[in-house]
């Protein structure tokens, strides 16, 4: 091959991965639970401390578990999506009050709203750690096997529930 | 009005570049001296449009303007007006204005001093910049305008980035783009020889003054954002090799290979082919960095709000213009012939040998920055690539690169002799072996790095001294200073700049040899020693800036029981964004820097605190500042001021004396 493309060459190999480059997210972090059975806990429930909050009662449905606090101002963000949601009766949204105040929590949902059929707490983070958490909100998306079959870092926003979160959903509950 | 005005004017400029960057070019190719002569004044006519829009700009920061959607959301009412001016370039849109600014700054100065270039070359020159300049007006004029309305307009602005309000935001950035953009010179110079067909040693003479000076910004302007870096951060590193940073050093290893290129070029006629291809590299290399701090392709902690539609729009640029010219290359370049030919020990040797080295270490460093990404674009997975990598390719090839640096300007051209190379060294040789040896086992710690280090300073160093006294000694008479005041200017900057990289790499040595850190709980009172030094905490205060509330501690440092200094680090809140930043503090000193920051408040007053102590650490920047100030007296040399002074038959003074001085 003539010596003087070959500057051309590397350069047109370059930007084709520039390319490609520009339509993948690099913050974008796979979760290697994704597949993988949601790890198992029975936590207290916020309402009511006495009786406790476990994925095995879900066995058979199809859920999203939210990881929340009243201190997150993502949590705010996502917090009309996550209402919407809960007001279509798509799919229920079980929540899981991270490294979170009680009183606080209790505060918080009265005066934004609650689309929790039952929140969970989990204030020393174990949960958290199990389920790889390192940031709320942090939303899961679980089958009726109980496996994880979507993680979401960050806020939910509509686009993503519209076209990520509920056509997963009602594949799941077809199957 | 005012930022409509400014707006306007980025049209009018983007219409002036168009005629700039066609008319001329055509006017070389066919010969039409009226077309070329349109070059200067479009582009000292693009030149005080973009300064008036700059202007315009400004003036918006300056009144608090916060209808300018880019003003509200980079400045605020309480934020001080040089950092409201600093702002101008504090992300994107205004950084890009600030970009084709200092081209146009750039453009303006080939019109003032290029009077001893024959037409058609200058036309194509500034027609080359103005095809640049049309790209980055229609980025702005269609992706990014800075001057876009936010109607109503915001009560208050969101401020600027906690993080960028130091005095290094009002230095850093201007300096590392008049490096950056300045390769657009030698580009254009590049191009304009490709399309004319003479690359010939008096093209290489005109590019090495201008790739000199783009050069010695460009280094003062990465020394500068590593300093910010070191003391802005908390956490006393000096370089992360992360890709924005990767993305000014590749320019940098370009464009240091391409200054050396262009001396075989000038001296000798050699290298033409590889010189071009030099000139390209840089300049490419400063627009993809371009593209990848704001594209979003890579992460990296210098975040600019990306976007894809601009991501698209500067990798089509990208394209266009890299491969525009790659293609022109792959077309001209074949026609232009050989130099003269050279043995493999002569100074066109060892130079071939160290642009080589360079230009592999470019090559790794843009293999590391872009390796995650080809990973995740072939779907095997992500994974981010770090200082171990960069580290370990980094020292084995830059070893034999420094050793041939201290070899390579004793050798004569065209063919040197081994033995004879050998027996004008073994001084400096065993010097610098005995002495790397040695001191590391007097302060109290050999690694072998350490020596590895020392040895080639030290190298560097020796060698210096026995270049300059061969240099010396072919001048026959006059007294000592006199021999001295006789060696060009040229010759005296290039010395200084190799001693330069002698410091700086004392400077790394010596920091990683010998730094010590503690992370230390400190109640009020208590103190912890570092490095023979005791610091001790006094608690901290409540103090109030102007956008923002601090704590700020008490350090009493003593060494000997003698007290030293007080160091005052701060822990920030910005109330605008509600981002707490740690201002640390230090203690510069020729041989140490003491460096205290504040972590995190514990109970009763207690705080978590870093101490510092760095050896030699500023020798690393000192380093970088000689290096720039070697390519400063390189370029004061007479035979540029000859030059330049022939344009100006206005002074026939300045014209006289330079003529005699020849003479």
């Amino acid at each position: 091959m003539n010596r003087f493309l070959l500057p051309l060459s590397i350069f047109i190999v370059v930007v084709v991965f520039l390319g490609v480059g520009l339509k993948l997210n690099p913050r974008e972090i796979p979760s290697p639970l994704v597949g993988k059975a949601a790890p198992d806990f029975s936590q207290p429930q916020l309402y009511d401390p006495a009786t406790v909050f476990s994925p095995a009662d879900l066995k058979g449905k199809v859920w999203l578990l939210n990881f929340w606090a009243s201190w997150c101002s993502g949590c705010r963000t996502e917090h009309p999506v996550l209402m919407e949601l809960a007001k279509s009766g798509e799919v229920p949204i079980f929540g899981m009050d991270y490294k979170d105040q009680r009183d606080e929590a209790l505060a918080w949902l009265k005066r934004w709203g609650n689309p929790y059929p039952v929140v969970g707490v989990d204030d020393a983070g174990r949960v958290g750690i199990n389920y790889g958490v390192y940031g709320v909100p942090e939303t899961y998306v679980i089958d009726k096997q109980g496996v994880i079959r979507y993680k979401q870092i960050g806020p939910l926003d509509p686009d993503t529930v519209a076209k990520k979160i509920l056509p997963l959903v009602k594949q799941l509950e077809s199957q | 009005m005012i930022p409509e005005i400014g707006h306007f004017a980025l049209i009018l400029a983007l219409c002036v570049a168009v005629v700039q960057g066609i008319l001329p070019i055509y006017g070389a190719a066919v010969g039409n001296s009226a077309l070329m002569a349109v070059a200067k004044p479009a582009a000292r006519g693009q030149f005080l449009l973009v300064l008036t829009a700059f202007c315009c700009l400004g003036y918006a920061f300056a009144e608090k303007d916060f209808s300018v959607l880019y003003v509200a959301a980079t400045s605020n009412s309480q934020l001080p007006l040089h950092y409201r001016l600093a702002a101008i370039w504090g992300a994107h849109e205004g950084s890009l204005l600030l970009w084709t600014f200092i081209l146009t700054i750039w453009m303006f100065a080939v019109t003032l001093f290029s009077a001893h270039l024959p037409d058609a070359t200058r036309s194509r020159i500034l027609g080359v910049m103005g095809l640049v300049s049309i790209g980055f007006l229609l980025f702005m004029l269609t992706v990014s305008n800075p001057f876009e309305r936010l109607i109503p307009a915001a009560l208050d602005g969101r401020d600027l980035n906690p993080l960028l309000q130091d005095p290094g935001m009002v230095i850093h950035p201007p300096m590392l783009y008049m490096g950056y953009v300045g390769f657009s010179v030698a580009f254009a110079f590049a191009i304009a020889a490709l399309l004319g067909g003479n690359l010939d040693a008096a093209w290489a003479r005109w590019s090495r003054p201008w790739t000199t000076v783009a050069w010695c910004f460009l280094t003062v302007g990465i020394a500068m954002g590593s300093g910010w870096a070191y003391y802005e951060l908390g956490w006393g590193g000096w370089w992360f090799w992360d890709p924005v940073e990767n993305a000014s050093f590749m320019p940098w290893l370009a464009g240091t290979a391409l200054v050396h290129s262009l001396a075989v070029t000038d001296k000798r006629g050699g290298f033409k082919v590889w010189t071009v291809l030099l000139a390209i590299m840089a300049f490419s290399l400063s627009l993809l960095g371009t593209f990848l701090v704001r594209s979003g392709v890579l992460t990296s902690v210098h975040a600019f709000a990306t976007d894809p539609k601009r991501g698209l729009f500067i990798l089509a640029f990208l394209a266009v213009v890299i491969g525009g010219s790659l293609a022109l290359y792959a077309w001209r370049a074949p026609r232009v012939g050989l130099g003269g030919s050279f043995a493999m020990v002569s100074r066109e040797g060892m130079l071939l040998a160290n642009n080589v080295l360079l230009v592999a270490a470019m090559g790794s460093v843009l293999l590391g920055t872009l390796y995650p990404l080809f990973l995740d674009a072939l779907d095997l997975g992500k994974i981010s690539v770090g200082p171990p990598y960069f580290d370990s390719v980094f020292v084995p090839l830059m070893t034999p690169a420094i050793f041939l640096m201290g070899i390579g300007p004793l050798a004569q051209w065209k063919k040197a002799s081994l033995p004879d190379l050998a027996k004008r060294l073994q001084w400096a040789f065993a010097v610098s072996v005995v002495t790397a040896l040695a001191l590391p086992v007097v302060m109290g710690n050999w690694t072998p790095l350490l020596s590895l280090g020392l040895l080639l300073a030290i190298w560097i160093a020796t060698t210096a001294v026995v270049t300059l006294r061969e240099r010396l000694a072919h001048v026959s008479g006059g007294s000592f200073i006199e021999r001295l005041a006789s060696v060009p200017r040229s010759y005296w900057g290039m010395l200084v700049a190799h001693c330069g990289i002698a410091v700086f790499i004392v400077g790394v040595t010596m920091v990683k040899g010998f730094e010590s850190e503690k992370d230390v709980r400190m109640n009020v009172g208590e103190t912890a020693t570092i490095g023979d030094y005791t610091f001790r905490f006094d608690g901290t205060q409540d103090v109030v800036g102007p956008n923002y509330t601090a704590a700020r501690g008490t350090f009493r440092v003593s060494l000997d029981g003698r007290e030293t200094t007080v160091l005052y680090p701060e822990k920030r809140r910005y109330s605008v964004q509600n981002q707490v930043m740690t201002e640390a503090a230090i203690d510069p000193g020729l041989l140490r820097d003491l460096y205290v920051s504040l972590g995190e408040p514990l109970d009763d007053g207690a705080w978590s605190v870093r101490l510092y102590h760095k050896p030699f650490v500023d020798w690393i920047w000192g380093g970088c500042f000689i290096m720039a100030l070697g390519g400063a007296l390189a370029v004061s040399d007479r035979r540029y001021r000859i030059a330049w002074g022939r344009q100006k038959p206005a002074v026939p003074v300045s014209t006289g004396t330079a003529r005699r001085k020849v003479a």
